[in-house]
C-alpha cells in the first residue's frame, strides 16, 4: 500500500463525543435566539414612536392564562421525556398530550386576542409601529409554537401507534429543547411586549 | 540549475510586490498637491478646519501603518529568501519548532500598544470636529437631500435655493463658520465635499449636522456620497465661498422677491399653466410647488439639474425639452411642450434673476 | 459492494449511463459530493458575478462613456456584490468545508447528511430565486429589471414607494431562503466538529481548518440570523404593508443599518476565516514545518470571533453617531488587528527556519499574506472614525474590500484549489499553467485594486456609473479597468487547469505533498467511505507519526 495505514489501537479511556443531536439543536436554538433578538430590539426601539394610535395600554390586555398555560407545558413535556427514559410509555403518551393540549390553548388564545385586536381594536400590521413590531414579534413566536406543535403532533400519533419506546428518548429530549426554548422566548416576548411596552 | 530557478522565483516574487508598491507611493504622492494634479477633489489638501483636523491624523495613521508595513514586509521576505529550500537539499524535515511563548507575548503586547497610541489620537479628533462649540457668529444652514437635487435654506434670512451652496469665508482670527443642518426629503444621501470636510449623511427622519470654516475664497466642489437612487452620479455638490461682502450682497439679492418683467408675460403664462408650478417655487408668483429646485433666481446659478450640466441658454432649453437627454432618471417629467412654448418657457427663465 | 468501486476506479465511473450518474449527483447525500457541487455552483457564480464587473468596468474606463445606462449599472454592482458575497464566497467556503472536514478529522460524512443536502439545494434556489428577478423583477410578463438598491439595500431605498416591482422582492427572498440553508450547514458543520472527530483526536489535537470551521459556523449561527431576521421585516414591509423601514410613516432607515452590519461585519469573517484556516494548512506543508503557536492560532481565531460582534457600526460612522459611539467602534475595530496580526506572525513563524517550497498553492498563500497585512492596514485607516469620514463610501473602501476578499481570500482558494485538486480528483494538475495563472492574477489584482485606492482618495464615491473628465480620475480608471483583463486570463487558465487536469492530468499517490492530515492517508479520490477503519490519531499531525516513528510528533505536544 503506498499510503500509509492508521490502524485502531486500543485508546486508554473511552471515546465519548457529546451527541449530535443535542449539539445540532443547541446550534438551531443559537441561531433563533440572534433572530428573536433582532425581534425583540425592533420591538423595543419603536415603543412609543408610533405616529397614530391605537397605543398598547389602550388595547394590549395581559394574556395570563395562556402564558401559565405555555409555561406549565414545559414542565408537561419534561415529565413526558423523564417517563420515556424509564420505559413508561403510556405514561409518557399522557404527558405528551398534556403538553399539546396546553400548546393549543396558548395558540387559540392568541388566535382570540389577534382576533380582538383586529375586528375590535382596529389594530392590523399596516395600522401603526406597534401594530408591525406586535404583530410581527408575537407572531414569529406563534409560528415558533405551531412548529413544536406539528412535532408534538407527529410524536403523539407515534406513540398511539406505539411507535415510541424507550430507545427514543434521546429524540424526545432534543426535541423538548426546542420546546423550552419556545417558552423561554415567551418570557422575553411577554416581558418586553406586556411589560415593559404597555 | 533549481538554484537559479527558485532565485528567479524569489526574485520575481520581490520585484513585482516593491514595483506595485512603488507605484502606489508614487501615485499617493500625486494626491500630496503635486501641481501635475489639480484635483478638486483631494482630500489631501484641505481648506477648512475639520478636514484639516482629519487630514493631520491621516498623514499620522499612514506613517504608522507604513512602518508596520515595512517591518512585516521586510520579515516575509527575509524568510522567503532565508529559508527557500536549496537545490542541494538533503531531503531532510527542518527541525520542527512548536512555537514560543516569549515570542507570542511580544507581538501581541506591541500591536496593542500601536492600538491604543492610535486610538488616543483618534479619539481627540473625534471630539475636537464632533463636539465643537458654535459660534455666536456662525451661518446656520439646513441642506436638504431630494433625489437628486439639493436644497438649501438659510432660516435667518429666509433663502431658499438649490445645488450651489453660498458661505462666507472665515478668518481663523474671527472665525464665521457655516453650521448645516443636514435633513432628506425622501432617502438616504451624503454630503461631501473632500477638500471642506469629511462627508455626513442625510437621513430621513433625523436630523444632522456638520460644520465647515473655509479658509480661501474659491468654489469647492463635491458630490452625494451615499447611493440615493437611479442618478446617484450626478448629485453634484457646489460651494461657493465668498468674501463676507460678496456673501451679504449675495444673500440680500437672493432674499428678494423674483423680478418679472412683463416681456415675457407669455412664457410666464404657459409655466403657471402647466404642470411646473406642482413642482416648482417662483417666489413672489403662484409658483409654489416644493418637489424640485426653487427658481426664483434660477439665472444666479452656474449650473442646472445639480451640477450635470451648465446654466446655458441651449442646456436650460433641452432640459425642460428632455431631462432624461441630460440626467436620466431624474425625477422630473419631459413636458411635451410645443416649440414655441418651449422658448417662451426659456426665456421667462431666464428673466429669473 | 459495487458502488465503493466505482467510486475507487474513474475507468469504471464513466462507462455508466450519464442519467444514473447526474440521478446520483441530484440525490446524493455524500459529504463529498455535496462539497463539490457547492464548489461548481460557487464557480459558475463567479464567472457572472465576475462578467458582471466587467461590465461596470467597461463602462467607467473613460469618463461619459455610455456602455450601460445608469439603471442597469445600478443593477450590476447590485447583483455583483450579493452574488460575490452570498452565492460565491459563502458556497466555496461551505463546499470546502463539507469535502475536507470529515476527511481530516477522520469520520465518514458529516454528522447530518440530508440535511447537508437540504442545505445546498436551498442555496442553490436561492441564488436561482435572485437571478430570476432578470425576468420577472417586473412581474411576469414586463422586462427583467434586476435589484439596484446595492448588496447593502439601504432603506428607505427597498420600501415600496423607491422600489417599484419585484426585484426587491427577490433580493430578500433568494438571501432569506439562501440563508436558511447556510444556518443548517453551520450547525451541520458545529456538530461534525464536535461530534465525529476519530479517536484520540481532542479538540486539541484536531487540525487548525477544523477549528477554525468551528468559529466560522458559530458566525455563521449567529450573524446570518439576524439578516434572516431583517429580511423578515422588509418582506412584512413589502407585502404586508408593516412600517419597520418604512421612514414615511416613521420608521427607521438606521436601524436597518444596525441589522444589516451586525451581520455584514461578522459576515466578512466567516468569509476570511475558512481563507485562514487554509493557509494555517498549507503553509506547514510547504515548509515542512508544524504550524508555529497552535494553541495561540486558536485562541486568536476565537477573539476574532468574539470582536467581530463588537465593531458593526464602523461601516456607519458618516450616519452622525455621538463622539463616544464613534470612539467605541474606533477602537473595538482596531483591536481586531491585535489577533489578525498574531496569525499573520504565526504563519511567518511557521515558514521561519523551514525548507520552503514555491509549489503553485504556496505562490497563493504567500500572494494571500502579503495582500492581507496591506488590506488588514488600509482597514485600520477606515477604523480611524475621522479618516473614515473621507474615505467611507469612496472608491478606497472598494479598494480596501477587494483587497482583502480578491487578494486575500480569492488567492488562499486559489490556494486549497490546487492543494487539494489532487485529492478531489485523483489527478495532478499542470504546475506550469498553475504557474502562469498565479502571475497573471497577481498582476492584474494589482493592476486594479493598488490604483482603485487613488481615486478614492481624489474623492470619487463609489456605485457612480459615470464621472466627469478633469477630476484627476480618468488615468487611473482606465488602469483599474486594464487589470481585469489580466484577472479574467488568469481566471480562465484556472478553469482550463481544471478541466485538462481533471481529464488528462497524471494519475497521483494519495499523498502527493507528503503532509500530515489525515485526508492524505486514504486514496484520492477518498472511496464512499472515506476511511476503511476509522483511524486513531495521538498528535496533531497522525501521518507525521506514521512517517517518523523514531521521532513523533505526539512526545512534544
Ligand atoms: C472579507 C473580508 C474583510 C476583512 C477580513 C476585513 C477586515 C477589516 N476591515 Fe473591512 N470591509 C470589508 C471586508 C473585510 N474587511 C467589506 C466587504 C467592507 C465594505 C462593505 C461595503 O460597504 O460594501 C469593509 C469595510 C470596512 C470599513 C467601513 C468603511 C466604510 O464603509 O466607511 C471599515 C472601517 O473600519 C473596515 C475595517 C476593517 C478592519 C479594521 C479590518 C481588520 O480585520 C483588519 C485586521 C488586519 C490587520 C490590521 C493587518 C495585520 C496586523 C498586523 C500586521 C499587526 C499590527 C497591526 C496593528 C497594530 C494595527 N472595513
Ligand atoms: C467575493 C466578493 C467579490 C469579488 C470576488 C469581487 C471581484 C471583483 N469586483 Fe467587486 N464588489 C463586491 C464583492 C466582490 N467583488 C462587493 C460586495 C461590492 C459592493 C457592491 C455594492 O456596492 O453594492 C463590489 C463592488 C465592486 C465595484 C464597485 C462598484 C461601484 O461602487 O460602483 C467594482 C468596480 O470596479 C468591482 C469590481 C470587481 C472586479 C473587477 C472584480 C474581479 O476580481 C473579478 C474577476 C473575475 C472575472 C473577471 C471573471 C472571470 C472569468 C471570465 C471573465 C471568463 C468568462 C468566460 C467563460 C468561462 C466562458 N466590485
Ligand atoms: C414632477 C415634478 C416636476 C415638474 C412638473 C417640473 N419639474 Fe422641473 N424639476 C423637477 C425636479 C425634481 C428637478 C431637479 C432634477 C434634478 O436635478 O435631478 C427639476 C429641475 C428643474 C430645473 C433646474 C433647476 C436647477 O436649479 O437645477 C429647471 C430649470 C426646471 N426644473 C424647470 C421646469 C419647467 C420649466 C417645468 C415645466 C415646463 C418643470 N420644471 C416641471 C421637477 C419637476
Ligand atoms: Cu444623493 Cu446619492
Ligand atoms: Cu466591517
Amino acid at each position: 500500500m503506498s499510503s500509509p495505514s492508521l490502524t485502531p489501537s486500543s485508546l486508554e479511556s473511552a471515546w465519548i463525543l457529546p451527541s449530535r443531536g443535542r449539539v445540532g439543536m443547541f446550534c438551531l436554538i443559537a441561531a433563533e435566539s440572534a433572530m428573536f433578538t433582532i425581534f425583540l430590539v425592533a420591538y423595543i426601539f419603536y415603543i412609543g414612536k408610533s405616529q397614530s394610535g391605537p397605543t398598547p395600554k389602550e388595547v394590549l390586555e395581559v394574556p395570563i392564562f395562556a402564558t401559565i398555560c405555555l409555561l406549565s407545558s414545559s414542565l408537561t413535556i419534561h415529565f413526558a421525556v423523564a417517563a420515556l427514559r424509564n420505559a413508561k410509555s403510556s405514561l409518557f403518551a399522557i404527558w405528551w398530550f398534556l403538553t399539546m393540549a396546553l400548546g393549543i390553548i396558548f395558540l387559540v388564545e392568541t388566535g382570540r386576542e389577534w382576533h380582538h385586536l383586529i375586528f375590535e381594536s382596529g389594530l392590523t400590521i399596516s395600522t401603526n409601529l406597534f401594530g408591525t413590531t406586535y404583530y410581527s414579534l408575537v407572531g414569529l413566536h406563534a409560528f415558533h409554537v405551531t412548529v413544536g406543535l406539528i412535532g408534538l403532533t407527529i410524536g403523539m400519533i407515534l406513540a398511539l401507534l406505539g411507535k415510541v419506546k424507550q430507545e427514543h428518548h434521546e429524540r424526545a429530549d432534543v426535541f423538548s429543547l426546542y420546546w423550552h426554548f419556545v417558552d423561554v422566548v415567551w418570557i422575553a416576548v411577554f416581558t418586553v411586549v406586556y411589560v415593559i411596552g404597555r | 540549475m533549481r538554484r537559479t530557478r527558485h532565485r528567479a522565483l524569489v526574485q520575481g516574487i520581490a520585484g513585482l510586490f516593491a514595483v506595485s508598491l512603488a507605484f502606489l507611493l508614487l501615485a499617493t504622492s500625486q494626491c500630496f498637491g503635486a501641481p501635475a494634479n489639480p484635483s478638486p477633489t483631494n482630500i489631501f489638501r484641505p481648506s477648512s478646519t475639520p478636514a484639516d483636523e482629519v487630514f493631520h491624523i491621516s498623514i499620522f495613521v499612514l506613517i504608522i501603518a507604513a512602518l508596520i508595513f515595512a517591518v512585516v514586509f521586510c520579515l516575509l521576505v527575509y524568510s522567503l529568501v532565508k529559508f527557500r529550500r536549496g537545490p542541494d537539499d538533503d531531503g531532510r524535515e527542518p527541525p520542527p519548532v512548536y512555537g514560543s511563548n516569549q515570542v507570542e507575548l511580544a507581538w501581541t503586547v506591541l500591536p496593542i500598544l500601536i492600538v491604543l497610541v492610535l486610538f488616543l489620537a483618534t479619539a481627540r479628533v473625534i471630539h475636537s470636529v464632533e463636539d465643537a462649540a458654535k459660534p455666536p457668529a456662525a451661518v446656520a444652514v439646513i441642506a436638504i437631500g431630494h433625489q437628486f437635487w439639493w436644497e438649501f435654506r438659510y432660516p435667518s434670512v429666509g433663502i431658499v435655493t438649490a445645488n450651489e451652496l453660498h458661505v462666507p469665508v472665515s478668518d481663523p482670527a474671527h472665525p464665521t463658520p457655516t453650521y448645516i443642518e443636514l435633513r432628506s426629503a425622501d432617502t438616504d444621501h451624503s454630503f461631501w465635499i473632500p477638500r471642506l470636510a469629511g462627508k455626513t449623511d442625510l437621513i430621513p427622519n433625523r436630523t444632522n449636522s456638520m460644520w465647515i470654516d473655509p479658509h480661501e475664497v474659491g468654489i469647492y466642489v463635491g458630490q452625494c456620497a451615499q447611493y440615493c437612487g437611479t442618478q446617484h452620479a450626478k448629485m453634484l455638490l457646489r460651494v461657493y465661498v465668498d468674501t463676507k461682502e460678496q456673501f451679504d450682497r449675495w444673500a440680500r439679492e437672493e432674499a428678494q422677491p423674483a423680478r418679472v418683467g412683463d416681456t415675457v408675460n407669455q412664457g410666464r403664462r404657459v409655466f403657471e399653466t402647466t404642470a411646473c408650478i406642482n413642482c416648482h417655487a417662483v417666489s413672489g408668483t403662484v409658483a409654489d410647488g416644493r418637489f424640485g429646485p426653487d427658481l426664483t433666481h434660477l439665472m444666479s446659478r452656474d449650473t442646472i439639474a445639480s451640477g450635470a450640466a451648465s446654466n446655458t441658454h441651449e442646456n436650460l432649453r433641452l432640459w425642460i425639452h428632455d431631462p432624461e437627454a441630460i440626467k436620466p432618471g431624474s425625477l422630473m417629467p419631459a413636458m411635451q411642450l410645443s416649440d414655441q412654448d418651449l422658448d417662451a418657457v426659456t426665456a421667462y427663465l431666464e428673466t429669473l434673476r | 459492494m459495487s458502488s465503493d468501486s466505482i467510486a475507487l476506479n474513474p475507468a469504471l465511473e464513466s462507462t455508466r449511463p450519464i442519467g444514473d450518474r447526474l440521478h446520483d449527483w441530484v440525490t446524493t447525500v455524500d459529504h463529498k459530493k455535496l462539497g463539490i457541487l457547492y464548489i461548481l455552483y460557487a464557480l459558475v457564480f463567479l464567472v457572472i458575478g465576475g462578467i458582471e464587473a466587467t461590465i461596470m468596468r467597461i463602462q467607467l474606463i473613460v469618463p461619459h462613456n455610455h456602455f450601460v445606462s445608469p439603471q442597469v449599472f445600478n443593477e450590476m454592482f447590485t447583483m455583483h456584490g450579493t452574488t460575490m458575497i452570498f452565492f460565491v464566497a459563502m458556497p466555496i467556503m461551505f463546499g470546502f468545508a463539507n469535502y475536507l472536514l470529515p476527511l481530516m478529522i477522520g469520520a465518514r460524512d458529516m454528522a447530518f447528511p440530508r440535511l447537508n443536502a437540504w442545505s445546498f439545494w436551498l442555496a442553490a434556489f436561492g441564488g436561482l430565486l435572485l437571478y430570476f428577478s432578470f425576468i420577472g423583477g417586473n412581474g411576469l410578463y414586463g422586462a427583467g429589471g434586476a435589484p439596484d438598491v446595492g448588496w447593502f439595500a439601504y432603506a428607505p431605498l427597498t420600501a415600496r414607494v423607491f422600489s417599484i416591482g419585484h426585484s426587491t422582492d427577490f433580493w430578500t427572498l433568494g438571501l432569506l431562503v439562501s440563508g436558511i440553508g447556510s444556518i443548517g450547514t453551520a450547525a451541520n458543520i458545529a456538530a461534525t466538529v464536535l461530534c465525529l472527530r476519530c479517536p484520540g483526536m481532542t479538540l486539541g489535537k484536531m487540525p487548525l481548518l477544523a477549528w477554525m470551521n468551528l468559529v466560522m459556523a458559530a458566525l455563521v449561527l449567529l450573524a446570518i440570523s439576524p439578516l434572516t431576521a431583517a429580511q423578515i421585516m422588509l418582506s412584512l414591509d413589502r407585502y404586508l404593508g408593516a412600517h419597520f423601514f418604512d421612514t414615511q410613516a416613521g420608521g427607521s432607515a438606521v436601524i436597518w443599518m444596525h441589522f444589516f452590519w451586525i451581520f455584514g461585519h461578522p459576515e466578512v469573517y466567516v468569509l476570511v476565516i475558512p481563507a485562514f484556516a487554509f493557509a494555517s494548512e498549507i503553509i506547514p506543508v510547504f515548509s515542512r514545518k508544524p504550524i508555529f503557536g497552535y494553541p495561540v492560532m486558536v485562541a486568536a481565531t476565537v477573539a476574532i470571533g468574539f470582536v467581530s460582534f463588537t465593531v458593526w457600526a464602523h461601516h456607519m460612522f458618516t450616519v452622525g453617531m455621538s463622539s463616544y459611539a464613534n470612539s467605541f467602534f474606533t477602537i473595538s475595530t482596531m483591536i481586531v488587528g491585535v489577533p489578525t496580526g498574531i496569525k499573520i506572525f504565526n504563519w511567518i513563524g511557521t515558514m521561519w527556519g523551514g525548507k520552503i517550497e514555491f509549489k503553485t498553492p504556496m505562490l497563493f498563500c504567500i500572494g494571500f499574506l502579503f495582500q492581507f497585512l496591506i488590506a488588514g492596514l488600509t482597514g485600520i485607516m477606515l477604523a480611524v472614525a475621522p479618516f473614515d469620514w473621507q474615505l467611507g463610501n469612496s472608491y478606497f473602501v472598494v479598494a480596501h474590500f477587494h483587497y482583502v476578499i480578491v487578494g486575500a481570500i480569492l488567492f488562499a482558494l486559489f490556494a486549497a484549489f490546487y492543494y487539494w485538486f489532487p485529492k478531489m480528483s485523483g489527478r495532478m494538475y499542470n504546475e506550469r499553467l498553475g504557474k502562469w495563472h498565479f502571475w497573471l492574477f497577481l498582476i492584474g489584482f494589482h493592476l486594479t485594486f493598488d490604483f482603485m485606492h487613488i481615486p478614492g482618495l481624489l474623492g470619487m464615491p463609489r456605485r457612480i456609473y459615470t464621472y466627469e473628465p478633469g477630476r484627476g480620475w480618468d488615468i487611473w480608471n482606465l488602469i483599474i479597468t486594464v487589470g481585469v483583463f489580466f484577472q479574467a486570463a488568469g481566471i480562465l487558465l484556472f478553469v482550463c487547469n481544471l478541466l485538462w487536469s481533471r481529464i488528462k492530468g497524471p494519475v497521483c499517490t494519495s499523498d502527493p505533498w507528503d503532509a500530515w492530515t489525515l485526508e492524505w492517508s486514504t486514496s484520492s479520490p477518498p472511496p464512499e467511505y472515506n476511511f476503511a477503519a476509522i483511524p486513531v490519531v495521538r498528535s496533531r499531525r497522525p501521518l507525521w507519526d506514521i512517517k517518523h516513528p523514531e521521532d513523533p510528533d505526539w512526545k512534544y505536544e
